[in-house]
């Protein structure tokens, strides 16, 4: 029994032992392992620094063979540097350093550590590439774009691929394909693979190609697939097979017929967008005309107000608050509303109730405003254009198709009018004071008999139509800049609004609205924008031929009074 | 018929306005051309161009007073049918230009720059003086005649005739703004030479237009006169004042406006005509709903419905406007601006109603 276990116990140190034996040769294996990979990322490390070193190297060879290894070794923190080398933004200093400069070269950083170093110590010079160096450079820059772990610049690189395509990314990407998990990438890739496949002389692949050109493609294959329909001057076809040709045919028809719908969405989409902003131009107009029976031709430079509040505000938030100035355009909304409200009211209080019952003389004094208006902006701001900066969620849009991008800033102001509209039809429909303006607005007289204070109705409905001008105003230095002359841009256009629309009804303004600025849309590809501009107009003047009133008149019958 | 128009004006009033015709057209040329330069009586020949433009003004506030002062229908786009006269006068301009232009072409200038070779189907004619006047004469007239009788027949009136005349010479601006439009875009015609033979740049050649400016207004003005004082006139005086009474008396007051909407789309072609060659440009800007604003405070400012307060008016506000431009350029338009204000709001009837209110405490303190 003792000796079973002292033999059990022999036995246990002897594994203990061997044990410890395998620990150690594990641990060896290890060691040389992890020295192994660090000696060897060290190497990796070294050849990725010198590369860098070398992309300032006189000789342009070697700068040409450290481009290649960058790309090859597939480091994307290569990629500043090389980028700065196309741009001729990366500078060699004395010492031998390479430097990266900003755009307008007063700011630099080392390539090599990313830290920012002092330039006034310091002489430049640009190393001297030629047209073989960029077109390396090029290709690095892509292969390690399209390798890059962020799908954005994927999918860019494989956008600038499509565009100009290159026989070695193509492999690169047939490579890559099978790997690549995001679908926009992937379908991108598949496109690039299909233009290189026309190219193919394997006939099946080839027409692999032209349908999945003709599933997935865009305008940009059109230059392609007509090459394959091209005759030379016999009159006999390039390209011999007559299937190739029907499916580059067919392919092309189908593109086409995307792109048209396509073309017609976009010219909704600014259509509804200049329409929108029309409505804010002529809501307070067609409410005050509907109220007053006048015209205010200073109401462009209500407009004009709105923008130059917003521009204020921006301005102050630029100086004093820059840690939230992207909030300032929320702060601008009421701010440019009042202001535009109050010179209204003020305006209506002094000039424009002296001319009650005397519609064209109203016209010409608010004309008069208009022009003093002007000449004060042009006097306190100068007469040139000023630009009030989009907040950054408003910058950029969103690329609903192939080459057509909405706008933020559009899109925000569409819901931004949707917004308004809402709002003053709620005034109007659901308040004690809506209910008294369309009183004043339906028979002065007898409103006034039933004990509304008419003058004081006046000047709130001058006031609120003012104010949405402001608002207007507001939208329209989103998206472009903002002059003294602003509000005459618009002016005609939202008379013109008013008189389609019809006075007394918001939806007939939105009609009106909405309408002009699809059909000018729509017109402008066809026609061309001036020629559309002047179609809208004739079609208007007929309308008001065959509906005086406007669309949407109020019915019955009304005789001059 | 004679008798009908020396009835227009008492005797005393028929020597004030032959008096002022002799003057503008004979004393002042006189003074020119016999009083020696050095004198202070010296009358310079540039003011020659610059009376001739105020005539040619003044012609369109008379045809704007015709429309607006006795009928009530205020236009905003009498700056059509004043250019629709003016290109057609600088076209016969252009086209007497001949071979002597900057690229030594038979075609005008712009057309060369456009890369044209030939002349375009609407500029055929224009060599010729006769049809240039009959287009002038006819074409302003035809096309009022035609906008009018679509918009008075559906009964647009007030504000919205306004609007809609307004956009007629928006859009007819942009259209003339294009180059493919074929009237120089832009730049208009300009770089005129010669009128009937005659240099353009010769002082006795703009005292001549300016003296045949003078009689044109005059022989205008009469004309006015006449018509405001016949028995249609009274009718478009009672349409200005309650038109539904007088349909319901049994006028078709579409005829009558249209003829007054015409006759004034025709004096004021005239005067676009006129006032070309005495400038020497024109261009799409004469079209800009502000010009055809500012004609009618014109005649705000004089006193509407009165036909020589126009004539005053355009003569006061354009005299402003040469005097501002010069001296205090930033401050004209509020000039203007108030102008609109003031006279709108306490002088509506215009400057003849200061003088006519004056005359009167004048009268009474006599009687007293």
């Amino acid at each position: 029994m003792k000796q079973t276990c002292l033999l059990i116990k022999s036995r246990k140190s002897k594994t203990t032992i061997r044990g410890c034996k395998v620990i150690v040769q594990l641990f060896g294996v290890f060691v040389f392992l992890i020295v192994g990979i660090f000696s060897f990322s060290i190497a990796e490390a070294n050849d990725f620094e010198s590369s860098i070193k070398d992309l300032g190297n006189k000789s342009r060879s070697k700068i040409k063979l450290a481009v290649k290894r960058l790309g090859n070794i597939g480091n994307p923190a290569a990629l500043p540097a090389l980028e700065a080398l196309k741009d001729n933004h990366l500078q060699i200093s004395s010492d031998g350093s390479l430097i990266i400069l900003n755009e307008s070269e007063d700011q630099g950083r080392y390539a090599l550590s990313g830290n920012p170093v002092d330039l006034s110590s310091l002489t430049l010079h640009k190393p001297r590439i030629n047209n073989s160096v960029r077109r390396v450079l090029s290709m690095a820059i892509g292969k390690l774009k399209l390798t890059s772990d962020s799908p954005q610049v994927r999918l860019q690189a494989a956008g600038q691929l499509l565009k100009m395509p290159s026989t070695d990314l193509v492999e690169l990407v047939e490579k890559t394909l099978d790997r690549e998990d995001n679908d926009e990438v992937r379908k991108i890739f598949i496109l690039v693979l299909a233009k290189e496949g026309l190219k193919s002389d394997d006939k099946n692949r080839r027409l692999k190609s032209l349908n999945i050109i003709n599933e997935f493609g865009n305008n940009d294959f059109k230059t392609d697939l007509e090459a394959l329909l091209e005759k030379d001057d016999t009159g006999n076809f390039l390209e011999g097979d007559s299937e190739i040709r029907d499916h580059a045919a067919k392919a092309i028809s189908t593109i086409e017929n995307r792109q048209f719908f396509i073309n017609q969405a976009a010219n909704l989409f600014y259509g509804l967008s200049l329409g929108s902003i029309l409505l804010l131009a002529a809501l307070g107009l067609a409410i005050t005309f509907g109220l007053m029976g006048i015209i205010n031709m200073a109401h462009g430079e209500m407009l004009m107000l709105g923008a130059y509040a917003t521009f204020l505000v921006q301005n102050l938030f630029r100086e004093y608050l820059p840690g939230i100035f992207d909030w300032y355009l929320v702060i601008a909304i009421p701010i440019s509303f009042i202001v535009s409200a109050i010179i209204g009211i003020i305006l209506e209080r002094t000039i424009i109730r002296h001319l009650y019952g005397r519609p064209l003389e109203t016209l010409l004094a608010t004309w008069g405003i208009s022009l003093i208006l002007i000449q004060s902006v042009r006097l306190l701001f100068g007469a040139q254009n000023v630009k009030v900066a989009n907040p950054s969620y408003l910058s950029g849009g969103i690329e609903v198709f192939h080459g057509v991008v909405l706008p933020y800033n559009r899109i925000a102001i569409i819901m931004f009018v949707v917004f308004v509209v809402i709002s003053i039809w709620m005034l109007l429909q659901k308040t004690s004071l809506g209910l008294q303006v369309r009183a004043v607005t339906q028979n002065r007289e007898m409103a006034s008999c039933m004990g509304i204070s008419t003058h004081k109705i006046d000047m709130y409905t001058f006031g609120l139509g003012s104010g949405v001008a402001g608002l207007g105003g507001l939208a329209l230095s989103q998206i472009g800049n903002v002059g003294p002359e602003l509000g005459q841009l618009y002016i005609v256009d939202s008379f013109m609004v008013v008189v389609t629309g019809g006075v007394g009804k918001i939806a007939g303004t939105v009609a009106g609205a909405l309408g002009l600025g699809i059909l000018n849309k729509f017109l402008e590809p066809v026609a061309g924008a001036v020629l559309g501009k002047i179609i809208v107009l004739i079609l208007i003047v007929i309308l008001i031929q065959k509906r005086p009133q406007g669309l949407f008149a109020p019915k019955g019958r009304m005789m001059d009074n | 018929m004679i008798r009908k128009f020396i009835h227009l004006h008492s005797l005393r009033e028929w020597l004030f306005i032959f008096t002022i015709l002799a003057i503008a057209t004979v004393l002042l040329p006189l003074f020119n051309i016999l009083v020696p330069e050095e004198s202070v009586l010296h009358v310079p020949n540039y003011m020659f161009a610059l009376m001739g433009k105020y005539l040619c003004y003044a012609l369109v506030a008379l045809a704007i007073d015709l429309i607006w002062g006795y009928t009530g229908i205020l236009s905003l786009g009498h700056g059509v049918f004043f250019s629709a006269g003016g290109y057609a006068m600088g076209m016969y301009l252009m086209r007497s230009v001949g071979k002597e232009g900057v690229y030594k072409s038979d075609l005008p200038d712009f057309m060369v720059f456009l890369d044209w070779k030939e002349l375009p189907w609407y500029w055929y004619g224009f060599d010729s003086f006769i049809f240039t006047l009959l287009v002038i004469l006819i074409l302003p007239a035809l096309f009022a005649f035609t906008f009018g009788y679509f918009a008075f027949k559906s009964r647009i009136k007030g504000v919205y005739f306004a609007i809609i005349t307004q956009a007629m010479t928006f859009a007819l601006m942009l259209l003339f703004f294009r180059n493919e439009t074929g009237f120089g875009g832009n730049n208009g015609l300009t770089d005129f030479k010669r009128i009937l033979g005659y240099s353009l740049q010769e002082p006795s050649t703009k005292m001549s237009l300016y003296i045949i400016t003078a009689i044109i207004l005059f022989l205008s003005y009469i004309l006015s006169r006449y018509v405001v004082q016949s028995k249609l006139g009274r009718v478009l005086t009672a349409i200005r004042d309650a038109e539904s009474r007088v349909m319901f008396s049994g006028y078709n007051t579409v005829h009558y406006k249209l003829f007054i909407w015409t006759l004034s789309a025709f004096l004021c072609g005239i005067a676009g005509a006129l006032y070309v060659p005495q400038v020497g440009i024109i261009n799409p800007s004469e079209m800009q709903p502000s010009n055809s604003i500012e004609m009618a405070i014109w005649v705000a400012v004089g006193g509407r419905g009165t036909l020589s307060g126009a004539l005053v008016g355009a003569g006061l506000v354009n005299g402003a406007k040469s005097w501002f431009t010069v001296a205090a350029p930033d401050y004209w338009l509020y000039f203007l601006g108030t102008l609109f204000i003031v006279v709108t709001l306490y002088f509506p009837k215009g400057f003849t109603g200061i003088f006519a209110r004056f005359n009167s405490k004048e009268k009474s303190k006599e009687s007293t």
